[in-house]
This record gives structure tokens, sequence and C-alpha cells, in this order.
């Protein structure tokens, strides 16, 4: 073996490891997770008090002041209630699920860069004379490990609901497996459009990248303005479809299928379940800041107070600032939008979604080549619009001829179509 | 460290080898196929092909075998199987044969080209990946640039088949308005 082994580009790794590289490491880990616990606390309390005051009513007033501590209450609950086990199930698998749902929620968070000086340092913060990154993990497969991640968390969902041994839960582990599968490629395609962008999948040089000297000095150099949007909004649609929430919270269709996959878990594995949701929720909006929102980089305001310098909190601020406009707005649109029917949802992700993905990474990569070769960029743009566009009147034309000779919309030809016929819901 | 992440990832493997032949339960046997390629991944990361560890992750673990499990579950057989009754006459002999074939083949690989204890390759020579890039990089320029036309070939060739998939499954589902039966089976 080569002795050396890069774990990951983390200036502290880089060297010999001692114990203060070690306890820095952990003490990293530790604050990740419990930032995420208590992050999760907060996001449900949140979510419970803003949809109660869209709504015209209350929230949560009881616990706590402002009912902030309903949320520790509810787990509290949960953790003494009793633990059912359906006799038909299949008991490992059954308790291995909730574990596979979590695990990748806080995994996925490990790359997400939580802070530092991106104006003047390069996001590096020097402690205990160690120059690092305040983030878990730089792997050199960066955003990879997000999607390696997301993908894994599938497992989750699908065995709880086969476990279970019973009927709505496999149907509705079916369903959004099904989801998550299709939307998976929208969000792959999304991801590589930034990944063009950036030339590299770490997501600590993405945010420096996103960093540098904007455009007229006041528009940021982040990648939602790079990227021209659409990578955005592609990823933001596909990021909620991962995640199970409404608009696109099938799953759990209440009048279809009681509670989705895990109808059959009580207690503390419920609570599991509850707690992946929403760590998945904060995960997907940190790398949505991480990826098109510049991260933590801003500008910092104060950057010394009484001789030691602050300028890294700066970028903890900052990146709060936007993550939580990011969970404001999931929970806007939960209180906003109703839920999709399921050929609609299979026939926006593979039908628009995932077409209009590729069409803008390959548009991306024209642009891109153009640079190198020094074309002329107008040239280049409207030829492949126009390129782009005669492709998608095409494939309009053949969705709306393979409509025609065949089945009603959203027939036999979308996947996972069997569930149709399992369930006979249409029609 | 390098050995003691090979034995994790060995003993990970092997045992989930294992599992997928040993157990009965179709959705237990997908599950510990999960776990060899998590192996496989580990390996992958030790000799520092990141970029292959996470597409292992990615395409094998999260999709393909998800596929599997689709297939297990859509068409009901997440049940153990009898085994008792051989359904092809001659395949388990045969199945003996070819197994012992292969471990000759691979026990002749392993033993004569490597160093027992330490598991050094005695063939050494440049690795096509070796350089100052990273390995993606590395890989991109050999894939795209020496096997440009072999995968665009793949591509046409995966096009075909999907689009072969498509055509197969809208003719059943005609086919089958007079026995629904038979539908769900794509």
């Amino acid at each position: 073996m080569s002795g050396h082994f890069v774990l990951a580009a983390d200036p502290m790794l880089a060297g010999d490891i001692g114990l203060v590289e070690v306890l820095l490491t952990l003490a990293k880990v530790v604050v990740a997770f419990a930032f995420l616990l208590v992050a999760v606390m907060l996001m449900i309390w949140f979510e419970r008090k803003l949809l109660g005051g869209m709504h015209q009513r209350f929230g949560p007033t009881i616990a706590g002041p402002f009912g902030v501590l309903q949320t520790m209450a509810d787990g509290i609950k949960l953790f003494f209630k009793e633990d059912l086990v359906p006799d038909r199930s299949d008991r490992f698998v059954f308790k291995l699920a909730p574990y596979l749902s979590l695990i990748p929620a806080f995994l996925a968070f490990a790359i997400v860069p939580l802070g530092g000086d991106f104006n003047s340092r390069a996001g590096e913060v020097e402690w205990w004379g160690r120059i690092t990154y305040i983030q878990v993990a730089d792997p050199p497969v960066g955003i990879l490990l997000f999607l390696a991640m997301s993908s894994v968390a599938v497992y989750g969902v699908m065995l709880a609901g086969w476990s279970s041994g019973s009927k709505y839960p496999l149907l509705g582990s079916v369903r959004a497996s099904a989801q998550m599968v299709s939307y998976e490629a929208a969000l792959g395609l999304a991801v590589a459009s930034i990944v063009l962008v950036a030339g590299g999948l770490s997501t600590h040089d993405m945010v420096v990248a996103q960093a540098a000297e904007g455009y007229f000095g006041i528009v940021p150099r982040w990648n939602v303005i790079v990227t021209g949007l659409v990578p955005f909004i592609v990823f933001a649609i596909a990021g909620t479809a991962e995640l199970n929430r409404p608009p696109f919270d099938l799953v759990e269709a209440e009048q279809e299928l009681v509670g989705g996959f895990h109808t059959e878990y009580s207690s503390i594995r419920f609570a599991l379940f509850f707690l992946a949701e929403f760590m998945n929720t904060i995960t997907v909006s940190a790398v949505i800041v991480t990826l098109f929102l510049g991260g933590p980089s801003g500008p910092a305001l104060v950057s010394e107070v009484g001789g030691f310098g602050i300028a890294w909190a700066w970028g903890v601020v900052w990146f709060f600032l936007k993550l939580f406009v990011l969970l404001f707005c999931f929970v806007w649109m939960r209180a906003t939008l109703p839920r999709f029917r399921y050929d609609q949802l299979m026939n926006l992700g593979w039908k628009l979604l995932i077409p209009v993905a590729l069409g803008w990474f390959l548009f991306l990569a024209a642009l891109e080549v153009s640079r190198d070769r020094g074309w002329n960029t107008v040239a280049v743009t409207t030829v492949t619009l126009v390129a782009f566009g005669l492709a998608g009147l095409l494939l309009a034309q053949a969705v709306r001829r393979g409509q025609r000779g065949g089945d009603p919309p959203g027939g036999a030809g979308e996947p996972a179509g069997g569930e149709a016929e399992l369930t006979g819901e249409r029609n | 460290m390098a050995e003691a992440v090979f034995a994790v990832a060995a003993v990970l493997m092997l045992a989930g080898a294992i599992g997928v032949v040993a157990s009965r339960n179709p959705v237990h046997a997908a599950l510990f196929l999960v776990q060899t390629l998590v192996g496989v991944a580990l390996l992958f990361i030790l000799n520092d092909a990141h970029f292959l560890a996470a597409v292992q992750v990615v395409v094998y673990a999260g999709a393909i075998v998800i596929l599997f499990l689709f297939v297990i579950m859509l068409l009901g057989v997440d049940k153990a199987e009898e085994l008792r009754v051989d359904p092809i006459f001659g395949q388990r002999p045969l199945a003996a044969v070819i197994g012992v074939a292969l471990a000759a083949v691979l026990g002749t690989v392993i033993f004569a080209t490597a160093d027992l204890l330490s598991g050094i390759r005695r063939s050494g020579g440049e690795r096509a990946l070796d350089g100052e890039a990273t390995d993606i990089e590395r890989m991109g320029r050999v894939l795209f640039g020496e096997f440009a036309f072999s995968v665009e070939i793949t591509a046409a060739l995966l096009t075909i088949a999907v689009v072969g998939a498509v055509v197969l499954t809208r003719r059943a589902a005609r086919s089958d308005r007079a026995a629904p039966a038979e539908s769900g089976r794509g």
C-alpha cells in the first residue's frame, strides 16, 4: 500500500496526525451533530409555529416561551411510549430501517462548510496552531458524497415499508423510492452544472470560488447567477422531491396510504424517522446554500473584537442567515402549495426537469468550450439555445404522440407504472 | 492503518458475499449484496480511487440494487423460496463445476502474481492512472481522450437498450387490456 492515504483536503490532516488533530476532528463532529439535533428541534417548532401563523392559528404555545420546548416534550413522550413490532414484520430489517434513514442524513451534512473567513484567508482558520476548515470533512469526492448519501437514504424508506409486512406501508415505500430514484437524476444533473463551473468536486473550493469578486462590484459571484438560475430551480425542486416534503409528500398521502412507509412504526423508531426527515431538510438547505448561494462567504463587517480576530465568525453568521431564509421557504411552500398527483409528479420529473437540466448542462459546457477556444460567445449562445429549442419541440412532440398512441397520460411508459395496477387508484 | 482498513473491508465483503448466497429471503440477499458493494468502495478509497468509490455507492448500491429490490417487491417473491426442487435439471452440479473452475482461475491469478502475505503485486509497471493530477482528472482524460469512441458506443448501446425496454413494455401494456394480470412486470 502506498503509505499515505488522503482522507481529506483539509490542511490539518495533510501532515502528521497527533492528539490535537484527532481531538479537533472529534470536536468538529460532536459540534456538527449537536448542531443538527438542536436545529431539528428548533426547525420542527419553527415549522409548526409558522404554519400556524399562515393558517391563522397559534401553533404550539404551552411548553416554554412561545412553545419552543414543544418538540422536546414530544420527543420525551415518544421515548416512553410502547415500542410495537408488528407480528408479520421482518424483525431485523424493521429495526434497521430507521438508522438507514438517519445516518445518511447526518453524513451528508459533514461536507457543508459552516463558517470561516472567505474574504482574505480562503476559509482557513487557525485553532491551537493548526490551520483547518470549519467543516467536518472535505473529502476529495466532495459533493458526490451528498449524492451517494441521498441514494443510500432510499434504503431506509424502502426497507421500512417492506419490512412492516403490511399493505399500505409497502405501497407507500414503493411510491417513495420511485419518487426519490426519479428525482435523483435531475438532482445529479443540476450538481453536474455546478461541478462544471467550479471545475472540481470539493465543496470548500466551490465556496472559495463563489467568494471571489462579483459583477459590477455589488452582484455576488454566486453559482445561482454564474450558472444562470436554471440549475438552482431544478435542484430546489428535485431536492424538495428527494425530501418527500410538500408539495411532493405523496409518500404520506393520508387519504390514500394512512401514514405511508412509517405507518407501523411507533415510539422511538418513529421519532428516528421524524428526526431523519427534518435533518434531511436542513442538510439539503445547507447544500443549496453551499452550491448556489455562496455558502459562508460574505462581508466581515467587524473583523476584530478586543484583539481577537472574529472574521471567521461572520462566515457562520452569513451561513445561518442564508440557511434560515431557505428553511423559511420550505415551510412557506408547505403552507401554500397543494400536493401533486402521482402521474403529475412523474411527468414533472422525467419529461421536464431531467431534459431541462441536461440541456442546460450541455449549454454551460458549450459556453466553457467557447471561452477556452475564444469563439464568439453570443453566436455560441444563440446556436445552442436554438438547438435546444428544436430538441425540446421534438421531445414534446414525441411525448404527445406516445400518449395519443397508447394509454391515458402517465400510463405504462412511466417507471414504476406497476403501482397503478397494484393500487388501482387511477380511474 | 491501511492493513486495518483492508481487513475490515475484506471481512465486510466476504461476510456479505456469503450472506448473498446463503440467505433464503431474496430481500436479505440483496442487502448482503449492498454490504459487499460498500466493502468494495472502501477498498477503492484505500487505493486512492475516491471517485470510483463514490460512483460505486451511487450507481451500484444506490441504483442497481434498488432496482433489484423493486423487481423483488413488485413480483412478490419476497418470501423464502422452496429450495428442495431443482427447477432446471442439472443446474446444481453444473453450478458446482463452474464455481470450482472460477475459484481455480482466481486462485491462480492471486498466487501467481502477488506476494501472499503483504498482498503486493509483482507485476508492477506503471498504472494508467498514476500521476500528479486527481484521480477524476486522470480518469476523465483517459475516458474522453483515448477511449472516447468506446464511451460513445457504450452510450449509444445503453440508449438503444432503454428505447427497446420502453417499446417492449408499451406493447405488453396494449395486449394486456385483455389480461390485466400480466401487467406490471416490465
